[in-house]
């Protein structure tokens, strides 16, 4: 169902109006409140008044995921920390991660826009929502939580993890809604069936899933095998989590809620806008927010967009899923890797080299698993298991500390990593994604 | 006397020790006693040849991570009871062992076991005052030279 009638079926015209009218307000704010993007509007050649309708939004700077590190970890708010509501965090490129602080509105507006998502993906108030989103920093557990709060949906507040119990109060309870990423929901539905419970047991009619790129032929596995419709999430810490954009039960493409986060798609190369239906990285400026409003976020995310509106009568734009990366992020059950901080990590391992790859996989059962190779060097070689084998921990535990996420450390002899040109591959996704 | 060993890391992949042996073969170095020492993911070959130094060399050359450790060869009577009789002493003698293993061929009728201790001078030295015969390195290089 529609949840916020007025705002997500706005006739497109209305809908460019408010986005201006908003546009406006957004510049005058954080030119009166962010000193960086004061300078930055100072030096860009614009002045405010330039700034007229939703089209004049190419005059304003961009923001990267660098601004964030370098102005970590208060430096991009418009409002005094002191009046942050929470704050969330999600990984940097190297040692600092990226930090966004939501105001009070902000939590609201976030509520706002995954109250909308649940409503598109064919929850109404009063479905029980199972929320196996992990909570915390990461915002996909509370980004979910305050949507069915704001819904009406009675929330199993879940978090990640404890498979066995999220099957028992899944039959006890029947949540109609499953929130988690699509691995965890497809490891799930693996022990559910390992359990003994056919399709017609398991109550799950609708499934949100995110946080993690996936396939139509994954939407499509998991729609038979745990008997659901199989529905795409998307959002980033920077901007809100979960929500920002939400595929309705015809699952063609991610409506994204243009009346509070605007989106661009862009040439990554040139700066410029790619024409509709083409693919581009997605940028977007937060309309609304006030705790850290963003102007032209560079998500790295490439998407393309469709501005017709869509047969559930949203006339919110629909962006394809993601369909890769400007950068190699990779996503590893929900968390954000970047091999950077791995090589990061490495360099704070006297023995190790920074000479590494990195092989992700996806188990059976659904789940990603991450395997650091790396290369031994001549000079910390021991000639006993025990001392290798310290040698391996000691590296498994630095990475581990840096990235978040287990994972599997395997050492190697000396050039056994594939270079191409010279330069090593960092990455090797054995995914099918 | 201390004898050098050889010690190469092996990944666990098909046909790495075969390429290890047949380098050293070419290179006519002669393998007198081996052990492989293994974990999941990888192995330790511990090799005692008869020109270990250049044998390290030549691994490396080849891009082996090889290394030079120092053991001791102990004739051990071919007897029941022949090995539990120094170990004793050398438990007696709070040495620890680190790893031990067996030469297939013999210098006399005693049977010939290699130590890696974690104090070897400590360990020479008791080995010598409870008369426990160290074998050279010469003799080891017996049988062709």
């Amino acid at each position: 169902m529609i949840f916020n009638e007025k705002f997500e079926t706005m006739k497109l015209e209305d809908l460019k109006n408010l986005q201006s009218e908003r546009l406006r307000a957004l510049a005058k704010y954080v030119y009166e409140r962010s000193p960086v993007y004061k300078k930055r509007i100072d030096e860009s050649g614009y002045c405010l008044s330039d700034i007229k309708t939703i089209d004049d939004i190419t005059k304003l700077p961009f923001t990267t995921k660098d601004d964030m590190r370098d102005y970590y970890p208060f430096g991009l708010f418009s409002m005094d920390s002191s009046k942050v509501a929470e704050f969330h965090v999600s990984s940097g490129t190297t040692g600092n991660p990226v930090v966004s602080g939501y105001s009070k509105d902000d939590v609201d507006l976030w509520g706002e826009a995954a109250a909308r998502s649940i409503g598109a993906a064919g929850g109404k108030a009063g479905d029980i929502i199972q929320v196996a989103y992990g909570y915390g920093l990461f915002t996909g557990g509370l980004g979910l939580h305050y949507g069915a709060l704001k819904f009406g949906c009675p929330i199993m507040p879940m978090s990640s993890g404890q498979t066995k119990r999220q099957i028992k109060l899944m039959s006890d309870f029947k949540p109609r809604i499953l929130a988690c990423t699509p691995s965890f929901a497809m490891y799930m539905g693996e022990e559910a069936h390992s359990l003994g419970f056919k399709p017609e047991n398991i109550s799950w009619e609708i499934g949100i899933f995110g946080a993690e790129p996936w396939t139509t032929a994954m939407q499509n596995e998991i729609d038979r095998s745990l008997g659901m419709l199989a529905t795409d999430i998307y959002g980033l810490s920077e901007i809100t989590g979960p929500g920002v954009a939400q595929e309705c039960h015809l699952r063609q493409g991610l409506h994204i809620w243009s009346d509070v986060f605007y989106p661009e798609i862009i040439d990554p190369k040139t700066d410029l806008p790619v024409k509709e239906g083409e693919l581009g990285e997605l940028v977007i400026t937060t309309l609304t927010r006030t705790g850290m409003p963003l102007l032209r976020y560079r998500t790295r995310d490439l998407v393309s967009i469709n501005n017709e509106v869509c047969a559930c009568g949203r006339t919110a734009p629909r962006i394809s899923k993601i369909q890769g990366r400007t950068d190699d992020m990779i996503v590893i059950r929900g968390i954000n890797v970047f091999p950077t901080q791995i090589e990061y990590a490495l360099l704070q391992v006297e023995e190790s080299l920074p000479n590494y790859q990195i092989i992700v996989d996806r188990a059976d059962k659904g789940l990603d698993t991450i395997e650091v190779q790396v290369e031994i060097d001549q000079k910390f070689f021991s000639d006993e298991i025990k001392g290798i084998e310290a040698v391996k921990q000691k590296i498994k535990k630095s990475i581990e500390q840096t990235i978040l996420v287990g994972v599997n450390v395997k050492l190697v002899e000396p050039k056994t990593i594939a270079r191409s040109e010279g330069k090593a591959k960092r990455v090797i996704d054995n995914r099918k994604i | 006397m201390k004898i050098t060993q050889m010690s190469v890391f092996i990944e666990n992949t098909k046909g790495r020790l075969f390429d290890l042996c047949s380098i050293l073969g070419k290179n006519n170095i002669n393998i007198k006693a081996l052990t492989l020492a293994e974990s999941h993911e990888f192995g330790i070959v511990r090799l005692v040849v008869d020109k270990a130094e250049d044998a390290v060399e030549i691994a490396r050359k080849n891009g082996f991570i090889a290394s030079l450790a120092h053991i001791v060869a102990i004739e051990v009577s071919d007897d029941p009871g022949g090995l539990a009789e120094v170990l004793k002493v050398l438990s007696e003698n709070d040495l620890n062992i680190e790893y031990m293993y067996g030469f297939v061929e013999k210098a006399s009728d005693k049977a010939l076991m290699v130590f890696k201790f974690e104090d070897i001078d400590k360990a020479l030295e008791v080995l010598c005052k409870n008369k426990i015969p160290v074998i050279s390195k010469e003799t080891l290089n017996f049988s062709k030279n």
